[in-house]
């Protein structure tokens, strides 16, 4: 099946949603996700940051699609044409959701400890305005413990679901979920139970936002002041490959390898996320490298490096050719004897 | 062409051994030239004041020693975010963060503060970046003229939390300033 993206076409499967065929071609033409997640099954079509604008339904329904599709779950049919980044109509659109988004989510990034590696940040700075036009109080949930390890910040979750998927879906008891409905719904544990499953953690690298966050990392440090590296070690109920981030020679946190999408490639365990902490634990194989821009890959030296080239005459620093000539310069780069013997000249003299 | 004759600056001038005239040879008209000088600067504005009655007026976009506000309550501001030692280009910001514990409320904020924050003096360049970056308002470069005052330690260039807080006083005055206005 022959899908156009933006202008760009690409042969899919049939059942390929069009997200997915965005990330096939990558690039700008990708939409933005917020809820929709590749290894959780019936993850998205939750917070409409994906809208897409469906030009030509298929070779055999030419019709557009009258309203912006969800892109995760909408499916590519054969000969659609979309647009994505490129349309003013989805432009506006994902503008207005993410206004929409922001209305309960406090501006604390300077507190969070997702700052930096946040899926709404991201959202917001390309899409979002400066400036709130929300005048109402923000909806505020008591501070509650939901286990050792994690840390929950209600007011901060935008109800994606994915925690509730990763619990589903990884584990075999899940003790939290969405309480209450509406604008009340939360995410909460029944009855105040700790979450202690040994894959519990997942939900913290799965969470957009920083709802979810690591309690032993809590404040440690910012995510772009840390090194991040590819790790790995024998443990006997995960893959036990990681992303270890450094300060210096110490561990300040362990997560999963997550991809340019903010996607972990495998989902790993709690003991390897908050008890390994020390550098003997781990194997190191070498810094992790970001596709995406972002404040973590600041300075990251594996990122390439263009050659700069002056545009200038050339050799213009090594002075004019006429220059060279008239001023008794050395032909050839002096050698270690030639400054001996100039030395001893200047100390005779 | 040989070295002697070329000029590469441009600014090479070959001395003339050219006999003076009578009236060259006077040098009245030569000290007359001078003189014509010397008055002209006795009515040119003075490039200097007379420092200790008068002063020179600052700058409005001085940038003086640093300081950590405290709002109207006497709160501290910062809550380490760490965007002031990202934005510094001199690296000279350093700093550690904590959570503030219930008791502490009337102390700082936000749910978390700076417990260690340090400003290297010797690094530090004086360009207002960290005001810029700073979302919390918190840091601030004063109008104060000591910059920083001179020592024989390096140590003593580091300031910590003791010599960058804004003093509680200072605090309690602005907000009766602004509860006046």
């Amino acid at each position: 099946m022959k899908v156009t993206i933006d202008g760009q076409s690409i042969e899919v499967e049939p059942g390929t949603t069009i997200l997915q065929a965005a990330r096939m071609i990558g690039g700008e033409v990708v939409p933005p996700a917020m809820c929709y997640y590749s290894k959780l099954k019936g993850s998205g079509g939750k917070c409409r940051c994906c809208l897409v604008e469906v030009a030509k339904g298929s070779e055999a329904d030419p019709r557009p699609m009258p309203k912006l599709m969800a892109s995760c779950v909408t499916g590519c049919m054969d000969g659609m044409e979309v647009n994505s980044k490129s349309s003013p109509r989805v432009q506006e659109a994902r503008k207005s959701v993410t206004e929409f988004l922001l209305i309960n989510h406090p501006l604390d990034c300077p507190v969070c400890d997702q700052a930096g590696e946040c899926d709404l940040q991201n959202l917001s700075f390309e899409h979002g305005k400066s400036e709130s036009r929300f005048v109402e109080e923000k909806r505020t949930f008591e501070p509650e413990n939901i286990g050792e390890n994690i840390q929950l910040h209600m007011n901060r979750c935008i109800l994606c679901y994915r925690c509730v998927m990763v619990a589903d879906q990884l584990t075999d008891d899940r003790v939290h979920g969405v309480m209450d409905r509406g604008d009340h719904s939360n995410i909460s544990t029944c009855i105040s139970k700790a979450i202690d499953n040994e894959f519990s953690g997942n939900m913290i690298d799965v969470c957009p936002v920083g709802a979810l966050t690591d309690k032993t990392f809590r404040f440690k440090s910012r995510v772009w002041f840390n090194k991040p590296y590819n790790a790995h070690r024998d443990c006997d109920k995960c893959c036990g490959k990681t992303t270890v981030w450094m300060f210096g020679d110490e561990i300040q946190r362990v997560t999963g390898r997550k991809d340019e999408y903010h996607e972990v490639e495998e989902f790993i365990c709690n003991t390897c996320r908050f008890d390994k902490k020390e550098v003997t634990d781990w194997v190191i194989e070498g810094p992790r490298v970001f596709e995406k821009d972002s404040v973590i890959n600041q300075n990251n030296y594996t990122r390439k490096l263009e050659k700069v080239e002056i545009a200038t005459e050339e050799k213009i620093l090594l002075g004019r050719e006429e220059d060279r000539k008239k001023i008794s310069m050395a032909e050839f780069p002096l050698t270690a004897e030639d400054i001996i013997n100039q030395k001893s000249l200047s100390n005779n003299g | 062409m040989s070295i002697e004759t070329i000029s590469l600056s441009g600014r090479k001038k070959v001395v003339s051994n050219k006999e003076m005239t009578f009236w060259e040879r006077l040098y009245l008209v030569a000290i007359a030239k001078g003189l014509i000088i010397t008055i002209q600067h006795l009515f040119t504005r003075k490039v200097t004041i007379k420092y200790p009655e008068q002063e020179r007026v600052m700058s409005p976009v001085y940038r003086g020693q640093h300081m950590l506000k405290r709002d109207e309550q006497g709160r501290e501001n910062c809550t380490a975010c760490g965007l002031c030692a990202l934005s510094c280009p001199a690296e000279a910001i350093t700093m550690k963060a904590e959570e503030r514990k219930p008791d502490e409320k009337h102390l700082y904020r936000e749910e978390k503060y700076a417990s260690i924050y340090e400003i290297n003096m010797l690094r530090c360049i004086f360009c207002g970046l960290c005001e810029e970056a700073c979302p919390k308002d918190a840091i601030y470069l004063t109008t104060s003229k000591v910059l920083v005052p001179s020592s024989y330690e390096r140590e003593d260039f580091i300031f910590g939390k003791d010599k960058l807080v804004m003093p509680l006083d200072m605090a309690m005055k602005n907000a009766q300033l602004k509860n006046a206005n």
